[in-house]
């Protein structure tokens, strides 16, 4: 489904990617985990179109996108689910939902929007008992939960998740990982990036250790689990942290 | 301290005729503080061209009026004048990356005097109007005793109108809805597979459009030539402060306040320092309140989540 060769992009004269190469599956979960900083949302960005590639390819669905912009990216069927969630604060819960249908509607799609805003609540009923209410006035859980129905009205193919744990309470967590292992069994693919490694090599198929900007190992999420670099350098961390909340 | 013209008997009729001249001039206020709102909420850009457009309207006008009927001729003006909004943008503004705010004030001010000169250059210095819609300059509406003339009613009318339909259009259409998403969150916009750009230039092209119908509205009580843009654009900047930039709501009610303000002003100052009340207005709001008289620190915070 997605290809990465060789790819390197930065900000200004900061190169932040180099040389990274990966590749998702049709149906896989497939986590990238990395301290902070290691360049995990400037790659997410950069296949998103929000940074443009310097060099390398990336291939969606077979197709380049390295020099598209984000807006046509989403066409194509990769969404996704930003750091730190950007909701539209100042608009409804249900106008988020509306806007991320958007690619929908532009394909002419308007009577399956009806049906998505349904499967959406389904999934999220909180965020129907709180459709009018403004997106800034949700709490943090929630407001991911907005983040993540927003980008599935696009209908992605792909779906990009970028620490959709953050600053989360443990319970809170917990209910978004089972979402995205539920999204997984309907038959979405998901790239999830994560600084809670555990969490996310828990749910997925496949990860890749990200390291200032180099991929430093990949392999099946058990083989990533038992790893003892990846525990020392990532599990280690993770439990420290736990410990603390 | 109340106005010594008022003699002996204060006449209430004086009373209402003021409020009507400020009620009017509040209205027009408004319209270009909306116009500054709506490229402010889409681009963070202070527009300082946005009183050019109310004169182009104006003018466009009574020039396709020399040989078209007046709807038409107004029609036309606010579409010619719609088109120069989105020339501007993609001429001037699109290919900017991230400018500074002091380059943007630099380029807008640039964009305001190229107008007016070209302004100046095709019409001359003469001042100019429409006729009155409905009546004539003579005739008035008796409105319970107060006398005003049927083109201050125009003028409401067509600005309360065009703040409902602008309301409408960015509260209840799909587009409108973009390009509120993108001045919320430019980058989730895009992720939502808007263009953001063109929500730029569209927002160019409705300030135009509003600031030409209100000059079209206008023109036959206050008249217009090349350089009345500028101060409208004065007194506008002044309402979309006051109200809070960004918040077109509040921008009607800052105008109604400038508007009556200044009207009510010719009682106890003179003539000459009308003029000053709007400057006044804006010094003391930037240096009291710089989020506006309705500015709340919750919508401030909701803002910049
Ligand atoms: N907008 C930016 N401008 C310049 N440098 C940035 C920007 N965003 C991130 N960086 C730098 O890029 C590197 C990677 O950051 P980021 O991709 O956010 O890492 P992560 O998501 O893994 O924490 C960091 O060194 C960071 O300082
Ligand atoms: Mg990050």
């Amino acid at each position: 489904m997605l290809r990465i060769k060789n790819l390197e992009s930065g900000y200004g004269r900061l190169k932040v990617l180099k040389k990274v190469t990966m590749h998702i599956g049709a149906g896989e979960i497939v986590t990238i985990i990395g301290a902070n900083g290691a360049g995990k949302t400037s790659l997410l960005r950069t296949i998103s179109g929000l940074i443009r590639a310097r060099s390398g390819e990336i291939l969606f669905d077979l197709q380049e996108i390295g020099a598209l912009p984000p807006e046509k990216i989403v066409f194509l069927g990769c969404s996704m689910v930003p750091e730190g969630r950007q909701v539209f604060a100042p608009m409804t819960v249900r106008e988020n939902i509306l806007l991320g249908a958007y690619p929908q509607y532009r394909k002419r799609r308007g009577d399956a929007v009806r049906d998505d805003f349904e499967r959406i609540y389904g999934i999220f009923p909180r965020l129907k008992e709180r459709e009018r209410q403004l997106a800034g006035t949700l709490s943090g859980g929630e407001q991911q939960m907005l983040a993540i129905a927003r980008a599935l009205m696009a209908r992605p193919k792909l779906i990009m998740m970028d620490e959709p744990s953050m600053g989360l309470a443990p319970l809170i967590i917990k209910d978004i990982f089972a979402i995205v292992t539920r999204l997984r069994e309907e038959g979405n693919t998901v790239l999830l990036v994560e600084q809670n490694a555990k969490a996310a090599l828990g749910i997925a198929d496949r990860g890749y250790v990200l390291e200032t900007g180099r991929i430093i190992m990949e392999g099946t999420a058990e083989d990533l689990l038992s790893n003892r670099e990846v525990q020392r350098a990532y599990l280690g961390r993770d439990l420290d942290a736990e410990g603390r909340m | 301290m109340l106005p010594i013209v008022w003699g002996k008997e204060p006449k209430l009729e004086f009373f209402f005729q003021y409020l009507v001249a400020g009620i009017t001039y509040g209205t027009i206020y408004a319209i270009v503080a909306i116009g500054f709102n709506i490229i402010y909420n889409a681009t963070g850009i202070i527009n300082f061209a946005q009183g050019e457009f109310v004169m182009l309207g104006g003018m466009t006008a009574v020039t396709l009026n020399q040989f078209l009927p007046l709807p038409l001729a107004i029609l036309g003006a606010v579409v010619i004048t719609m088109i120069v909004g989105a020339v501007i943008e993609i001429v001037f503004i699109r290919w900017l990356h991230k400018p500074s705010v002091l380059r943007m004030v630099i380029i807008t001010i640039g964009i305001s005097i190229l107008i007016r000169e070209t302004a100046l250059h095709i019409w001359g210095e003469s001042v100019r109007a429409l006729p009155y819609f409905t009546g004539s300059s003579t005739s008035s509406i008796n409105l319970g005793g107060v006398y005003i003339s049927s083109q201050i009613l125009w003028v409401v009318g067509v600005g309360a109108l065009a703040v409902a339909a602008l309301s409408g259009f960015f509260n209840l259409t799909m587009l409108g809805r973009q390009m509120r998403a993108c001045s919320a969150n430019r980058d989730a916009a895009r992720l939502c597979g808007i263009d953001a750009g063109n929500m730029v230039t569209l927002s160019f092209v409705l300030s135009a459009a509003i600031g030409a119908i209100g000059g079209a509205v206008v023109c036959p009580i206050t008249y217009v030539q090349y350089d009345s843009g500028t101060p409208l654009a004065i007194k506008g900047f002044t309402v979309a402060i006051l109200g809070g930039l960004g918040n077109s709501t509040a921008a009607v009610g800052a105008g109604m306040i400038l508007g009556i303000l200044e009207s009510f002003s010719i009682w106890v100052l003179p003539t000459a320092y009308k003029e000053a009340i709007s400057i006044a207005i804006l010094l003391l709001i930037l240096f009291v309140k710089p989020s506006g008289l309705f500015g709340s620190a919750e919508a401030a915070r909701l803002k910049e989540f």
